[in-house]
């Protein structure tokens, strides 16, 4: 399995995931840095991503929309604070309108994505921050696909629980 | 309808209260089970007064319900509160793995 470890700091609203990827470090960083292969990872099948502009340097945007199901269409973008090429970037991220303002009641996580060479390629350490409760929901709300599968699973173990008699 | 507004007021309520270590502590104790307020200031290097007003604290958040028995405030803890949280963090790791899955089959292709 790619992940091998997952922190959940439920007092500062941060996620850190540990993955492994079996290439190295330069060919991870290409799928962030190529507009047409993040559009082929950062949306699940049924709500796919494309990539509108992407200026993938400091300072710069990176914006794309996601499509459901229905034909909807959510706008999101990325604020790139800080890009090492191969190492680490840093983003803020957050929801827009269809010409991509900037949605100033939607919230922005902070994230920062590093790569490190380690067996069998390369180790990448995801990290991140959410100001509210609220901006956790609107991030889940807006990956409604995969978000909804742990729902369920989460309603699975209710019922599971529900027959166990209890102690 | 409970506006935006008031939601954010009660998010930030919330981690506001989780920010303190004396206040997750007393947190646990009260979803283990109801407690005294008497009975949790005698577990802590403080003033009843400093420990009835972080119990204040965790019950404007939404995590601790109080009720009067008697003389005696008994404090317990709100298990649906705490849960959610947590549960917005799961849903949070199924959308990051589905990406790492994503990455791993692309990279996969190539090789």
């Amino acid at each position: 399995m790619p992940v091998t470890d997952i922190i959940k700091d439920l007092d500062n609203l941060t996620l850190t995931i540990t993955a492994e990827f079996a290439a190295p470090p330069e060919r991870v960083w290409q799928v962030y840095a190529d507009p047409r292969q993040l559009e082929r990872i950062w949306g699940p099948p049924t709500y796919p991503a494309t990539v509108v502009d992407h200026s993938f340097t400091p300072g710069g945007r990176v914006t794309y929309y996601m499509t459901s199901p229905d034909g909807e269409r959510f706008y999101g973008f990325m604020h790139l604070t800080a890009v090492n090429p191969y190492t680490d970037f840093e983003f803020d991220d957050g929801f827009a309108d269809a010409e991509f303002n900037v949605n100033p009641d939607l919230p922005v996580a902070h994230s920062v994505y590093a790569f490190e060479e380690a067996a069998p390629g390369t180790k990448a350490t995801y990290t991140s921050r959410y100001p509210s409760r609220e901006a956790l929901q609107t991030v889940i709300d807006m990956g409604v696909e995969e978000g909804s599968t742990s729902a369920i699973n989460q309603i699975d173990e209710l019922l599971a629980q529900a027959h166990q008699p209890s102690a | 309808m409970t506006s935006p507004t008031v939601l954010d007021d009660r998010a930030d309520a919330l981690f506001g209260a989780l920010a303190d270590r004396t206040r997750r502590d007393i947190l646990r104790r009260v979803l283990a089970g109801e407690h005294s307020v008497t009975d949790l200031a005698s577990a802590y290097d403080m003033s009843f007064a400093a420990v009835q007003k972080h119990v204040a604290v965790l019950e404007r958040a939404g995590l601790v319900h109080k009720r009067r028995s008697g003389r005696q405030q008994l404090a317990s803890g709100d298990v649906t509160a705490v849960r959610s949280v947590a549960s917005m963090l799961d849903d949070l790791e199924a959308i990051w793995r589905g990406r790492i899955e994503r990455i791993d089959a692309l990279l996969e292709q190539e090789s």
